[in-house]
C-alpha cells in the first residue's frame, strides 16, 4: 500500500513538473502576448493540481492535506482573475493580438 | 439576509476549522471574535446578499465543477501537444460571444469558466456580450457550439 501511494505520488510530481516545464517552453516558443497567457494557463491549473495531488498523497488524512486542497481552490479562483485582468490591460494599451491561419491539424 | 448570515458564519467557521488545529478554549474564543468582526464588516460593506453568497448554485455546483475538471483535463492536453508539436500548430483567434446567463453572477461564472480553461482567455465582459482569445480555432468554435453556456444557465434556475 505504501509503495502503491509512494510511486503514485512520482507519478504526479513528475507529470506535474513536466507541465509546469510545458507552460515554461510554451512561454518561449509562442509567438505573442495572447497566446503566452494560454502558455501559462497550462501550469495554473494542471501543473498546480497534479503537484500538490501528489503531495497531499504524501500527507495521508490530515489537516495538511485540507489545506493542500484550499490552496489548489484559492489558485484556481485567482489565476483566471489574474490571466483576465492581464489579456485587458494588454488590449486596452493597444497591444494587438496576432491572428492565424486555418487548424492544420 | 439571515439565511445569508447564517451561510456566511458557517462557512467562515468550517474554514477557521480547517485552517486552525489548534483546538483549545481560548482560540475558539479568537475564532469567535474575528467571525463576528468579518460578518460585521462584510454587513457594513453590504455584501451579505445572493450575489456574495450563491446558496442557490451550492447544490449542483460540483456537478458543473466536475464536468469543468474534465474538460479543463482535455484542453490542457491539445494545449500541451501544440506546444510540444514542432510546426508549432496553433491559430490564434478572437470571437465574441453572447452570454444567455440571467444574472451578473452567471455571466461572472461563464467568463471565469472559459478563462480557467487552457487555450480559451475571457478579454473583455460587456453586459452579456464576451470578447474571447482563444489559441486555435477548434477551440473557439467548441465554445461558440455552446455546451459551457448551457450548462452555466442551468445552474442558474
Amino acid at each position: 500500500m505504501n509503495l502503491l501511494i509512494d510511486s503514485l505520488t512520482m507519478v504526479c510530481l513528475a507529470l506535474g513538473c513536466f507541465l509546469g516545464l510545458t507552460g515554461g517552453i510554451g512561454i518561449y516558443r509562442l509567438p505573442d502576448f495572447f497566446t503566452r497567457l494560454h502558455a501559462s494557463s497550462v501550469t495554473d491549473s494542471a501543473c498546480a493540481f497534479l503537484i500538490l495531488f501528489g503531495l497531499a498523497l504524501q500527507a495521508g488524512w490530515s489537516l495538511v492535506t485540507i489545506k493542500l486542497g484550499l490552496v489548489f481552490f484559492f489558485l484556481v479562483l485567482s489565476s483566471p482573475t489574474a490571466s483576465h485582468a492581464l489579456a485587458k490591460t494588454a488590449l486596452n494599451s493597444n497591444q494587438q493580438p496576432l491572428l492565424g491561419r486555418e487548424d492544420k491539424r | 439576509m439571515i439565511k445569508h448570515i447564517v451561510y456566511l458564519a458557517s462557512a467562515l467557521g468550517l474554514f477557521w476549522l480547517m485552517l486552525s488545529g489548534h483546538y483549545t478554549g481560548f482560540m475558539f474564543g479568537c475564532a469567535t471574535a474575528s467571525i463576528a468582526l468579518t460578518l460585521f464588516i462584510a454587513w457594513r460593506m453590504d455584501v451579505v446578499d445572493d450575489e456574495a453568497e450563491p446558496i442557490h448554485l451550492t447544490g449542483q455546483i460540483f456537478h458543473y465543477w466536475l464536468w469543468l475538471a474534465m474538460e479543463v483535463a482535455k484542453a490542457n492536453l491539445d494545449v500541451c501537444r501544440r506546444i510540444w508539436s514542432p510546426k508549432l500548430d496553433i491559430s490564434p483567434t478572437m470571437i465574441c460571444l453572447t452570454a444567455n446567463q440571467k444574472t451578473p453572477l452567471g455571466v461572472m461564472l461563464y467568463a471565469n469558466s472559459i478563462t480557467v480553461t487552457p487555450g480559451t482567455v475571457c478579454v473583455n465582459v460587456e453586459g452579456d456580450k464576451l470578447e474571447v482569445h482563444a489559441l486555435t480555432w477548434s477551440a473557439a468554435e467548441d465554445l461558440l457550439d455552446g455546451e459551457m453556456d448551457r450548462r452555466v444557465c442551468r445552474l442558474e434556475i
